[in-house]
């Protein structure tokens, strides 16, 4: 054995565990994506079953759900990159300007909070503070006259809830990446430009907001890697039977076809489309931030 | 001068108001919810919305010990979130530790192999079935060795062993001390804010996992908390149910109870451990 493998040995024992994983739990589901060509049945495995082509993606751009699956899909993120992706940076611009040091820990520590909620518990605070006559709020609501607000069960509503329980368990603690970026900032900047004269108002506009430009891109090209990942859990949580035509996505499709109709072919096929849909979504907007002078991601 | 004094002192009283305001916001539903945890059936069908209750009781937190379905799930994460957290970063420090050799032949394949996932994945489906034909479906291995890293985790890990001063490995080497010996007595208790932050990470994600308990577990009393809590809150509300007629099976002091019991762990950990996350890992993780 020589130098250099005497030496190495060693590191490759501890990557391996980790290997294996890659491997088994992401790798080879990889390859199992291939069921998605052929008519896949348990029983005969993936050697005996019929291999079908494109069968099920064209069954997937037939299917009357696709263009409203697509709809809600796009629906959703276009709401989360307008309303949910600006929070966390107006949350750090805020917690900047505070100069009191216990009171921005104090309101950094309950704004980070609500990340370690789950979504079952937020979803289900949210049934009980509107649940139609013991809900206390809706008790309020009818109290004043102004009826039940049927947040859970009325379709219309739907987007917003999602969106708003978005916003309250993510704006704080997305403010992190934020404030580190913020940090480094060199504060004689500040003091030059005081000395110039400017107000706080334009040491935002000028020095802080420039100073997180790299940090936005990345995390907006990384947002846009998940453009069709919304977030499984928080959608299945929030789906009832009376929202289903504004909240059914491909994630929850996939699951209803594969997992309990047992097709899974034609889910994978769906899953696969969804992928290949993220990839070159992050691709292309990796692209166009080096195109605008940026560094990308890769 | 005088007109931008006015500006600037504007300026800080709408910073204040804001984040006050949104600090109630955040506030705000727990605190409800702890209050009718503590109150009466009565008092909260009749008089709604309060944030003190008149009559205090612990009915809800008694009932909920006493009901088996509730302690065998809270058991059932207690187990699923210790042993999956301690088994997540053990594999994932191991693992970024490897990695940030920059000597080591394979390196940026290995790299490649772990960053690739993040772009693009098997998906759902195949997923399953790769844990079905292992024959991990009902028991708490499909949980623990699918979840076992998550690739992020690794390349942010890895970028911060990087950024350890290289003398390390160089005095270890003099010293003849092994690549185990150098990890364990010397690189990890250097790296205590960092593994703590991981661990934390990990907890949360293991402690509120739902949708991966339904998906690999049939058995109820497999069940852990979230699902339990999930069934207490939803399947029990007639507004949500498919049911015609339910009846209420939980008093909402008992639901809210169930939530608080579910919610607390985490909220007691995290502020101990705030200090690490405004420290470099964060940023760390966005020039990966």
């Amino acid at each position: 054995m020589n130098a250099y493998w005497k030496r190495a040995f060693p590191i490759y024992f501890m990557i391996l565990p980790g290997f294996l994983f890659f491997i088994i739990f992401k790798y080879i589901p990889m390859i199992g994506i291939s069921i998605a060509f052929i008519d896949y049945s348990p029983f005969k495995g993936i050697t005996g079953s019929e291999w079908v082509g494109l069968h099920y993606f064209r069954r997937l751009f037939a299917e009357g759900d696709f263009l409203v699956l697509l709809k809600n899909t796009l629906l959703l993120n276009l709401l989360d990159v307008v309303f949910f992706f600006p929070a966390p940076i107006l949350v750090a611009l805020l917690l900047n300007e505070v100069r009191a040091k216990r009171f921005k820990t104090a309101v950094q520590t309950i704004l980070y909070a609500p990340n370690f909620i789950s979504w079952v518990v937020i979803v289900g605070i949210t049934i009980l503070l509107f649940a139609t006559g013991s809900g206390g709020i809706n008790q309020i609501l009818d109290n004043w006259g102004l009826g039940p607000l049927e947040l859970m069960t009325d379709p219309q509503y739907f987007r917003w809830v999602w969106l708003l329980q978005n916003i309250w368990q993510g704006a704080g603690w997305g403010a992190i990446i934020f404030l580190a970026a913020l940090s480094t900032i060199d504060p004689t900047l500040y003091e030059a430009s005081t000395m110039d004269g400017a107000n706080r108002w334009r040491q935002v506009w000028h020095i802080t907001l420039p100073g997180l430009r790299n940090v936005i891109v990345i995390m907006f090209i990384l947002r846009f890697g998940h453009i069709m990942d919304l977030g499984f859990e928080h959608i299945f949580l929030l789906q009832n039977p009376m929202n289903q035509d504004v909240s059914k996505v491909f994630e929850t499709f996939i699951y209803k076809t594969g997992l309990i109709q047992g097709d899974y072919s034609y889910s994978t096929a769906v899953g696969l489309f969804k992928s290949v849909v993220g990839l070159v979504m992050v691709w292309f907007v990796n692209r166009l931030a080096k195109r605008m002078g940026q560094e990308g991601v890769f | 001068m005088r007109h931008e004094k006015g500006l600037d002192r504007l300026f800080t009283i709408l910073v204040y108001f804001i984040l006050i305001l949104a600090a109630a916001m955040a506030i705000f539903p727990l605190f409800y919810v702890l209050s009718v945890s503590f109150s009466t059936e009565i008092e909260y069908l009749t008089r709604g919305f309060f944030v003190i209750p008149k009559q205090f009781t612990l009915e809800g937190y008694m009932y909920l010990l006493g009901h088996p379905g509730f302690t065998s799930a809270f058991r059932n994460a207690v187990i699923l979130s210790a042993v999956g957290t301690a088994l997540n970063i053990v594999l994932t420090s191991l693992m970024a530790y490897g990695l940030s050799k920059r000597w080591l032949r394979f390196r940026s394949s290995l790299n490649f192999m772990v960053f690739f996932t993040l772009l693009f994945s098997g998906g759902m489906i195949p997923t399953y079935l790769v844990v079905r034909s292992l024959h991990l479906l009902d028991s708490f291995w499909a949980i623990w060795l699918s979840t076992a890293i998550a690739p992020f985790n690794v390349i942010v890990m890895r970028s911060f062993f990087q950024s350890m001063p290289s003398e390390l490995e160089e005095s270890a080497k003099i010293d003849g001390s092994g690549e185990w010996r150098l990890f364990l007595s010397i690189i990890v208790p250097l790296s205590k804010p960092v593994i703590a932050t991981f661990t934390l990470f990990y907890l949360v994600t293991n402690w509120n996992t739902y949708f991966t308990a339904i998906l690999y577990l049939n058995d109820a009393d497999l069940m852990p908390l979230q699902v339990f809590l999930r069934q207490m809150l939803v399947e029990d509300d007639p507004t949500i149910s498919n049911a015609s007629n339910v009846m209420y099976k939980y008093t909402p002091a008992a639901k809210m109870a169930a939530i608080i019991l579910t919610a607390l762990p985490l909220l007691v950990i995290f502020p101990i451990l705030q200090k690490h996350f405004n420290k470099g890992v964060m940023l760390g993780s966005v020039k990966g």
